[in-house]
Formats: C-alpha cells, sequence, structure tokens
C-alpha cells in the first residue's frame, strides 16, 4: 500500500485527525471555495471511521495548523486531500482498535466501529474514542499498512443520516450566520479601501495633493490607501481621492488593441502527450481542413468583491484571507514586505466563490500594507465592485489554428497552435519579483516577474491541447506571450476551455464535411473504454429527448466530449438550444451531462460542480468577454460585463457513471471545457453557421454567417 | 448624526446614523446582521435585497433616511436555525448553493414572491430571480428548492 502524496508530505496522523470529547476535527490544507470541499473531507472521514458527520468540524487553509497542501486548484482535492484523508483516516481506526483490543478483550478484527464506539459483539461490551485516547491524540505517523474501508461496503459513503450529504456550511450561510470574511468582527476594527486608477498599470501623479480627510492616508510610492473607524468614512475618503488624483500612464503600458497582437511571440514549444518540451517543432503539411478558433479575456467575476483582514502585532502579521493558497499568500507577503516566513500567518476563510486567481491575493497585501501603518487594529479591506473587475487577473485571450487531413472519414493528421499568455501569475515566495499589485506600487517595488512557458503535463496553455483521439500524426505548439499589460492568471480550466472549444469544433465540422454522424466519427477516433462509455450514454439520453418548438426559432443539438487534463473525469455534453430566425438569439433549452469520476465520494456534490461547472462555462461561452480600451478594462461591473441570468439557464440532467474500484477523479472543471463547443455545434446544427469565435452570440453568428455562407 | 428608528424583522430598533449611510451599511455595521451582502454597490446584482413592507429594496443604493420607520426583513427574520422557513429548510435539503453568497438575497426575493404567488411555476420562479447574480451555476438548484418550498408550505 502507497501512502498518498499529501499525507506523505505531512505523515503525521494527529495532523490530519483530531479528537475532542465526542468530536472529531478534520484538518485539510484545501480550502473552501464553495465547491463543498469540507463537506467532502468530513464525508470521507466519516465513511472511513464509521462517524456521524454531524459531529465533525473541518478545518481548512490555516498555515499554523493542519496539513501543508499548496493551492486548491486544478480540480485535485479530492484526489489529494481526500486520498490523505482517507488513509490517515483508515490508520486512525487501526490504531483505535488495537489499543480498544485489550480492554475489550477481542482480536480487533473481531471489534465493530461505529458511531464513535468500538463495540465487541461478543460481549456487547463498548469503548467510546474518547474514552479510548483519555484525551489523547493518535500522534504517530502513517506507515500506508492499514487498507481503507473497499467502496462497497456501504451504499454510499458519509452517513446514513440524510439521502444526500446534507452540505455543513449551508445552515448557516442562509440564517444569518457568520459565513464570510466581511462578517468577522473584531474589537475596534477599522475599515480601509485602497485608490487606484483605471488600470493596475496606471500611476498616481506625484504632484497630487492629498488633502486631509476624514481618514488616515496611507501614501507608499504608488500604493495609496485610506483607513477610518467607520465604513461610510473610509468609502468617503476613497471617493474623494479618486476625484483629486490624476493617474498617468506612459503609453508603453496602454492596452494593446484586439487579439492578433497574441501571435507576435517567439517563445514557442512543442507539446508531446501533453508535456511541452524543446524537440524541433515540424512545419505544418499542406492540409484539407483549416480553421482559427477564438476565445476573449473572461473574468472570474466573483460575486463579492476580495477582501481581506490584517493584524501587525508583536512584530507578527496575521492576515484573514480568501485567498487559494494561504501557504504561498504567507511567503508571499513575507517577501513583498521584507517579513520572515514565520513573522506572517494566513488563516483561511472564506469569500464567494473565485474560480480561480482573482483578486484575494492582492486584498490580502492591501490589508497587510495598511495594518502595518496601525499596529494593533484589525483592518477590514475591502475591495468595491470594480476595483473587482478592473483589477483581478483576467483569463487571457487564446487564438487557436487548427489543421487537419482526413481521408476515408478518419484524421489522418492533426496540427494545434496555440497563442495566449500565461495562466500562472499567482503570488508566491520568488524572489526579486512579486505577482502582489501593492508590490509593484510601492516605494521599495519588487518588479512583476517575465512569464515563463509552464512544462507540466497538462499545466496551463495547453492544458487538453492534446486530443485524446486516436490521430495518426500530430502536432501540438504552444506559443506564450509574454505581455503582460492585460494581467492574467488562472481560472477554472485553464487553457482548457480554448483547446477543447477548438478540438470539439474541429471534430464537429470534420464530421460534417465528411457527413458522418459527429458522435460516430469521436467513437471512430477513440479507445478508451470509459471515453467511448460517456458518449454512448449521452447520445442514448439525447435520443430520447424530446426538444420543445417554437415559431421562428431553429432547434439545434451539438456534442462534446473531453477527459480533464487527459487523466481526470472523462465527460459527455449534449446541449440543446434555439436560435431565434430574426435576432439570431441564442436560447440554450436543454443539457445532458454523462461523466465518470472513478470512486465517487459525494454524488450530490459532484453533480452540484459538473452542473455548476457546466452553466458557468455557457456564461464565459454566450455572454462574456472584458472589453478594453487603451487605457485599460471598460468592464467595471456587471452592466458592462453580463452573466448568465436565471431566465437563461436551461434545464440539465446530469448522470453519472459510477466506478468504485477507480480512483477518484477531479471534476470541477471537467465541463468547461466541452460546453462552448457543444453549443458552437449545436449553433451549427441550427442555423448552418459554424461560429469560431467566444462568445457565442448574435454579433458572432452574423460575422461567421457573411463569412460562411454556403451550409445554410 | 441623526436619531431614526427602524424596525427590524418585527424588532424596533433605534440608531444614531448620517441618514445619507446606506441602509445595507447600518444593517451589517449597526445592526450586526451578516446576511445581507454587499456585492455591487449598483443595484446588479441582488446580494443585498431585504424587503421594506413587502417591496423588494437594493439595501446598498437605499439610503437610512428612505427607510426610517419602516418595516424591513431580511434573512434573519425569515427562520432561524432551529426553526427555518420552508425556503431556508429547502435550500439546506437539496443543497440549493455552492459558495452561497448570493442566497440571503435570493431567499428575500422568493418569500415574497411565495407570498404573493404560492403555487409559482418554474417560469414564474426564474422571472422572480431575474435581478439576482449566481456565479456558481446553482440556479437550476435554486430554483428547484423554491417550487418545493412552495410544495410544502
Amino acid at each position: 500500500m502507497s501512502i498518498p502524496f499529501s499525507l506523505q508530505r505531512n505523515p503525521r496522523l494527529s495532523t490530519w485527525i483530531r479528537f475532542e470529547g465526542d468530536r472529531l476535527i478534520v484538518y485539510t490544507g484545501k480550502v473552501e471555495l464553495g465547491q463543498g470541499i469540507k463537506t467532502a473531507v468530513a464525508s470521507i472521514a466519516a465513511f472511513e471511521l464509521n462517524f456521524p458527520i454531524s459531529r465533525i468540524d473541518v478545518v481548512s487553509g490555516n498555515t499554523e495548523s493542519g496539513p501543508e497542501e499548496g493551492i486548491t486548484a486544478g480540480s485535485m482535492s479530492i484526489e489529494t486531500t481526500g486520498a490523505a484523508i482517507r488513509q490517515a483516516s483508515a490508520e486512525v481506526r487501526a490504531h483505535l482498535l488495537d489499543r480498544a483490543a485489550d480492554r475489550l478483550e477481542a482480536d480487533p478484527s473481531a471489534l465493530v466501529v461505529k458511531d464513535g464506539l468500538i463495540h465487541n459483539p461478543g460481549t456487547n461490551n463498548s469503548l467510546s474514542f474518547d474514552e479510548i485516547l483519555s484525551g489523547g491524540q493518535i500522534d504517530v505517523e502513517a506507515t500506508g499498512n492499514p487498507k481503507p474501508r473497499p467502496s462497497d461496503a456501504s451504499d454510499t459513503l458519509g452517513t446514513s443520516e440524510t439521502p444526500r450529504t446534507a452540505r455543513i456550511d449551508l445552515p448557516y450561510k442562509v440564517t444569518g450566520g457568520k459565513a464570510f470574511i466581511q462578517d468577522l468582527q473584531f474589537p475596534h476594527m477599522k475599515h480601509g479601501r485602497v485608490v487606484r486608477g483605471p488600470s493596475i498599470n496606471h500611476y498616481p501623479d506625484q504632484t497630487s495633493d492629498l488633502k486631509e480627510s476624514l481618514a488616515n492616508i496611507v501614501r507608499d510610492g504608488n500604493f495609496i490607501g485610506v483607513i477610518a473607524d467607520r465604513e461610510d468614512a473610509v468609502r468617503a475618503a476613497r471617493q474623494h481621492l479618486n476625484d483629486t488624483i490624476s493617474w498617468q500612464l506612459d503609453a508603453s503600458h496602454e492596452t494593446p488593441n484586439g487579439s492578433d497582437w497574441l501571435r507576435d511571440t517567439d517563445t514557442r514549444l512543442l507539446v508531446v502527450d501533453g508535456t511541452p518540451g524543446d524537440e524541433p517543432i515540424p512545419d505544418v503539411p499542406a492540409c484539407n481542413f483549416s480553421a482559427t478558433y477564438r476565445k476573449p479575456w473572461h473574468m472570474h467575476g466573483s460575486l463579492s468583491p476580495s477582501a481581506a483582514i490584517a493584524i501587525w502585532q508583536d512584530d507578527h502579521l496575521t492576515v484573514y484571507s480568501h485567498a487559494q493558497g494561504p501557504s504561498l499568500l504567507r511567503d508571499a507577503l513575507a517577501n513583498a514586505l521584507s517579513l520572515n516566513g514565520n513573522q506572517v500567518t494566513v488563516i483561511h476563510t472564506e469569500n464567494a466563490g473565485c474560480y480561480g486567481h482573482n483578486g484575494a491575493d492582492d486584498a490580502a497585501m492591501d490589508a497587510a500594507k495598511l495594518a502595518l501603518h496601525v499596529p494593533g487594529s484589525h483592518i477590514l479591506l475591502k475591495w468595491e465592485r470594480e476595483d473587482e473587475h478592473r483589477y483581478e487577473p483576467y483569463s487571457p485571450g487564446t487564438l487557436i489554428d487548427v489543421a487537419a487531413n482526413i481521408e476515408n472519414g478518419r484524421v489522418r493528421y492533426w496540427s494545434a497552435d496555440i497563442y495566449s499568455q500565461t495562466h500562472s501569475g499567482r503570488p508566491f515566495g520568488m524572489q526579486g519579483a512579486s505577482n502582489l499589485v501593492a508590490a509593484w506600487e510601492q516605494e521599495e517595488a519588487i518588479p512583476r516577474p517575465i512569464p515563463q512557458p509552464g512544462r507540466g503535463n497538462h499545466s496551463g496553455i495547453h492544458r487538453n491541447a492534446d486530443p485524446l483521439y486516436q490521430f495518426e500524426d500530430r502536432r501540438i505548439v504552444k506559443h506564450l506571450n509574454r505581455d503582460q499589460r492585460i494581467r492574467t492568471s488562472s481560472t477554472r480550466g485553464l487553457g482548457a476551455f480554448a483547446n477543447v472549444f477548438a478540438i470539439e469544433s474541429a471534430i464537429d465540422e470534420l464530421a460534417r464535411l465528411d457527413e458522418i454522424d459527429p458522435v460516430t466519427f469521436r467513437l471512430a477516433h477513440l479507445e478508451d473504454p470509459r471515453a467511448v462509455a460517456v458518449l454512448q450514454r449521452c447520445r442514448a439520453l439525447a435520443s430520447d429527448y424530446a426538444p420543445r418548438h417554437q415559431d421562428g426559432h431553429h432547434p439545434g443539438r451539438g456534442f462534446a466530449f473531453a477527459q480533464y487534463k487527459n487523466r481526470q473525469t472523462y465527460a459527455a455534453l449534449c446541449v440543446f438550444l434555439d436560435v431565434d430566425d430574426e435576432t439570431l438569439e441564442v436560447s440554450l433549452e436543454h443539457a445532458i451531462i454523462v461523466a465518470d469520476a472513478g470512486r465517487v465520494v459525494d454524488p450530490d456534490g459532484l453533480r452540484n460542480q459538473l452542473e455548476g461547472g457546466f452553466i458557468q462555462s455557457a456564461s464565459w461561452s454566450l455572454k462574456e468577454s472584458v472589453s478594453f480600451n487603451r487605457y485599460g478594462t471598460t468592464s467595471v461591473d456587471w452592466d458592462s460585463y453580463p452573466i448568465l441570468r436565471f431566465s437563461e439557464i436551461p434545464t440539465v440532467n446530469v448522470q453519472l457513471i459510477e466506478d468504485p474500484t477507480s480512483p477518484s477523479l477531479g471534476a470541477g472543471e471537467a465541463l468547461h471545457g466541452p460546453t462552448p463547443a457543444a453549443i458552437a455545434n449545436a449553433i451549427a446544427d441550427a442555423t448552418g453557421i459554424r461560429v469560431r469565435e467566444v462568445p457565442l452570440n448574435t454579433d458572432s453568428i452574423r460575422r461567421a454567417g457573411l463569412v460562411d455562407h454556403t451550409a445554410r | 448624526m441623526t436619531q431614526l428608528e427602524l424596525i427590524i424583522n418585527q424588532t424596533s430598533v433605534t440608531l444614531d446614523v448620517d441618514p445619507a449611510t446606506s441602509l445595507l451599511d447600518v444593517l451589517r455595521n449597526e445592526v450586526g446582521l451578516a446576511s445581507p451582502r454587499f456585492g455591487c454597490g449598483k443595484e446588479q446584482c441582488g446580494a443585498c435585497c431585504v424587503k421594506i413592507d413587502n417591496k423588494l429594496v437594493y439595501a446598498c443604493t437605499h439610503s437610512m433616511a428612505e427607510a426610517a420607520g419602516q418595516s424591513i426583513t431580511t434573512v434573519e427574520g425569515l427562520g432561524t436555525p432551529e426553526n427555518p422557513h420552508p425556503l431556508q429548510q429547502a435550500v439546506m435539503d437539496l443543497n440549493a448553493g455552492q459558495c452561497g453568497f448570493c442566497l440571503s438575497g435570493i431567499l428575500v426575493t422568493a418569500s415574497k414572491l411565495l407570498d404573493e404567488n404560492p403555487a409559482p411555476s418554474r417560469s414564474d420562479v426564474m422571472t422572480a430571480l431575474d435581478d439576482h447574480l449566481c456565479r456558481c451555476g446553482a440556479h437550476n438548484r435554486i430554483i428547484d428548492a423554491i417550487l418545493r418550498a412552495a410544495d410544502k408550505r
């Protein structure tokens, strides 16, 4: 039995599982982003220890206690912390049985663990965990020897208390409990705001006269913040400063126009088996299919602007933050503020869902800078709505040139050139550079790092660039444009959204060119039986669905498939929509998702993630595009950056193909790639117009219709 | 500063505040309620919605001067963890949320919908919630929860 990676790094069982009276505390380094990880890890421990989930508390993302697990991203939590907690719980269970055996006068294998008791059915005697441990903990290292319970030991994981594992955070979130970082209160807490220009590339005119106001103004180079006892005062002071300061922008920092500039780069790597390398890049031969697919810049668009609470006391900085990587943020803060790592504590505290690297880390740095000016006071620093829209790092615009040769219904050759910016703009403890906005602004400025091409398997621009299909020959080239005048970083799915959009659109186009059913065409190029199974099931469900018909609307149906990172969840998607004859407006009607995520920890949580991923990606696909002028973004609120609304939501049928013998596979980003392709394919089915640019809306359909009027 | 009275979840409160302060700031910072949430400050996302005498109001832009003397209902006034409103219960029963940030405003709007239309259709619910944004994609679960609450009432 091998020890899961996270447990190897944090081998002491008491780092993961502790006992307090009749309660069990589970520690995880992964953090709650709204994906339900606390509920998932609680149900894993509950299952292994046959312990009621209502008596489990979860502590997550505290740099002072619990395991060190880096960042919560990439749909990895179930595979990393989940696997570690499963094994740690199994080992804890074995220790409890060993310790109880003598006192219960039986062999451990004859004892039964249930509801926090170890029971000897022979004598009918029991001991509680608490009695066995007498207030102590199981403070030993993992061995990897005890085996977790087999998955079929119970009908479902978790407990039988409710048919679905109830989210442990919802009861207080829906009754006015203190759920989010803005709800924390400390005695004499002060409010903070930052004052920035139209973009992060602007700086304040040094001659700006920052007049006295009700607030304490903190100025450090180009960093400007305000502190006040009351929130209305700090907001008024910010407004006053916004009106007072004139903002400067060097011509060299103006926002570039359009997206063709992404092609202007010499940083290119050949991607082989999902991994970029330095092998020579072959030329593209003559092909009978070629097309360019485009994705604009998207924002995370967290429903709550970022926030943080910081206090500087006794030469120690404590920061409450909703950042995805508390330990990475700790190191980045120490570096940017010239502190030692052991002078900084970061405690994860929830905010609204972030969906990647949003403003959380920057707000934490902003709060820390203000806190250093008023030692002993907690500062609650909030970004305003336009701060989040303007300064959060976006998901990068992407262009993908596809070329293919198709012969007798088979793709003989596949080529893709992917042009984009970095997906890796996260802060961590780097030397001589920083990814925190305030670090670039302060007097002792730390420069921004120059983006380097990621070389990990499916790590960034090239995530899901390698089709899972059996093509005879392939050439995949990743082109990184290092320009960061538009700031970019990680958003759910990274490159998978653009890559799967291109692959699954092109596959559909190739099938239609050869007049082959697009699903049959995909199946002819797939060998992996699990991939085949999700597609076949999706097709069967789609043929049973009776779409509505509306006069004046063209109905359409489109499929797409991907296995996230070619190693995580398999997902097939079918979208039903219609397109208004006159306006070309697209309305989603229904979606069918079939997914195989291996062993399922929490079926309802998995369905929630899959459907939520589809709806979010449908919003990106249909509506979203950050707009810019030369001074920065002009998408500064929800009117200028519209997202999908309740009236536009299709019904969704999620079906799981469970494989309890396979490891659990991450699923939080499994649908982000297939969604734009399934929608584009359905639009092509409805109208005969092939749209190769996101957002897939009236404008792009009209543009595509003008270019390609043949098929209609 | 002016002495102003509010009736919050059926309890009268007198506050010493600037009448220009937003109702949201007062509910959160002076009264100490967590449920009304700041999302945009521009009446665009619905996270701050509360009811004033059965009308929906964006607390982020509603001033204390306008709210003074009126009766305000927030999520805290719908139900408690021990005795939840059918809407709160339905959201818990169906795990109808992901991050949950949008739920406060949505629950307030849904309670007004059910008061006026005890048996709404799916499309009625979608229309009623159209001024609320959810970014996690939990829309269908939220719609289902409201329909379930209507059934159970």
